[in-house]
């Protein structure tokens, strides 16, 4: 069997490092070895596969899940999902899930002293378009504290899930929004290490997304790893 | 030549992931309809204070029975695709840091060159605390010949080290597979 085509790797600085002390977490749980190389193997490039019949369009709208409106800035979030070489990336699954606008998550481990929405459990799910496109209604997460320095407060955020083509495309992240006066002070945000990643990790506000007397827009691309040009050699 | 993008940035899952992603769980990868030897894989996540990471997420990824992967890139005809194994499994971790899947033993796939690699599931591992996920692969302790020939358990110069990628048979076809994330027994993860 000819050897597969692997996948791109890490871009030095555009990734945070597994062990980034002033996020107090990752001191025991980083790897103190170094990581083994190895070469992708048809292991690698392939990866789950799933298909619409898990996901149903009304997932996408976190505005609907209770019984009323949650409180809070309701918001259109839509962008495209790419590949290393700006190709969309199409029907491929994206999971996301956030506090509410108080900053509360709707989580039995959340303990913070804000109120929980009956209307908003925080999740939803869709399947990008033809064209790599996504779009999820919802409402602007609030900031809230934790406990890993003093006076710590996480920026407003949005967590993203997805799998694009293979085990290698694989990505979590967390989409940050323009402007906000906490990222200085975040150690996760600034847990990456070049200002230009970091800045890709913030939607921008879309005047032409947001719904006249209904909903403001923000629009946020993610790109996963692109692939390489020729097999893998061994 | 256009330009490369570089991809996104990762980040944690953070602590409160269930709310999003448990809807996908899925620790019964295997059922009755499902070909080859079904097997139940448990374990333990710990820090390195040896102990329990209880908000971590393992994601796993394998080829069938017959050692071919459910996915559009492995067209291998001769190897049939089973209708009731697509290869996928997600589980949080508990209170414990416990973590337990019911599979099937995956069959050989091929490796670099003309190389077989021995059966082995690959692993994606998330947790609070973690910025990227870390990559690993579970190995079979009782296919010591197939583990010798491996090309990528090679790569991995102690043997010790090699060990933490053994899962250890017990009785009725379980495995016991822990990930330890520090100290002596650190299980090897991957750049890939």
């Amino acid at each position: 069997m000819a050897d597969v085509v692997g996948y791109r790797r890490e871009v030095p600085g555009s990734q945070p490092p597994h062990l980034h002390a002033p996020y107090a977490s990752t001191v025991k749980r980083a790897p103190t070895r170094p990581l083994v190389y190895i070469p992708h193997t048809l292991s690698e490039v392939t990866g789950p596969v799933f298909g619409h019949d898990r996901v149903r369009p009304e997932d996408a709208d976190l505005t609907k899940q209770g019984a009323g409106q949650p409180i809070g800035e309701r918001m259109i979030l839509a962008g495209r999902v790419l590949d290393g070489d700006g190709r969309p990336v199409p029907h491929t699954l994206v999971e996301i899930w956030q506090a509410n606008s108080t900053g509360r998550y709707h989580h039995e481990r959340d303990q913070h002293d804000a109120p929980l929405d009956p209307n908003f459990t925080g999740t939803g799910r869709c399947i990008t378009d033809a064209e790599g496109n996504y779009r999820f209604v919802t409402i602007k997460p609030g900031a809230y504290p934790w406990r890993n320095h003093h006076n710590a407060w996480r920026p407003e955020h949005i967590h993203f899930s997805l799998f694009g083509p293979s085990f290698m495309t694989r990505l979590v992240t967390q989409m940050y929004f323009p402007g906000d006066p906490l990222f200085p002070y975040d150690p996760i945000f600034n847990g990456i290490p070049d200002e230009a990643a970091r800045q890709r990790v913030i939607c921008q506000f879309d005047l032409g997304l947001t719904e006249p007397e209904w909903a403001l827009g923000y629009r946020w691309d993610i790109v996963l790893r692109g692939r390489d040009a020729t097999p893998m050699e061994k | 030549m256009t330009d490369k993008l570089i991809p996104t940035a990762s980040a944690t899952v953070g602590p409160y992931f269930h709310i999003g992603l448990t809807w996908l769980n899925h620790t019964e990868m295997a059922t009755a309809a499902t070909a080859g030897r079904q097997i139940v894989i448990t374990g333990r996540v710990v820090d390195g204070n040896g102990e329990a990471i209880p908000d971590a997420m393992i994601e796993l990824w394998q080829a069938n029975a017959a050692g071919r992967y459910d996915h559009p890139e492995d067209g291998r005809e001769d190897k049939p695709v089973d209708r009731s194994f697509h290869g996928y499994g997600r589980s949080r971790t508990d209170n414990d840091g416990g973590f337990r899947f019911v599979t099937v033993k995956p069959g050989p796939v091929p490796g670099p060159g003309n190389t077989l690699q021995a059966p082995h599931v690959v692993v994606a591992l998330f947790m609070r605390g973690l910025l990227k996920h870390l990559y690993t692969r579970i190995y079979f302790a009782d296919e010591a010949a197939a583990n010798a020939a491996d090309p990528i358990l090679g790569l991995i110069d102690d043997e010790g080290r090699r060990a933490t990628l053994l899962a250890q048979p017990g009785p009725d076809g379980t495995y016991r597979w822990d990930i330890v994330m520090q100290g002596d027994n650190e299980t090897v993860f991957f750049d890939v």
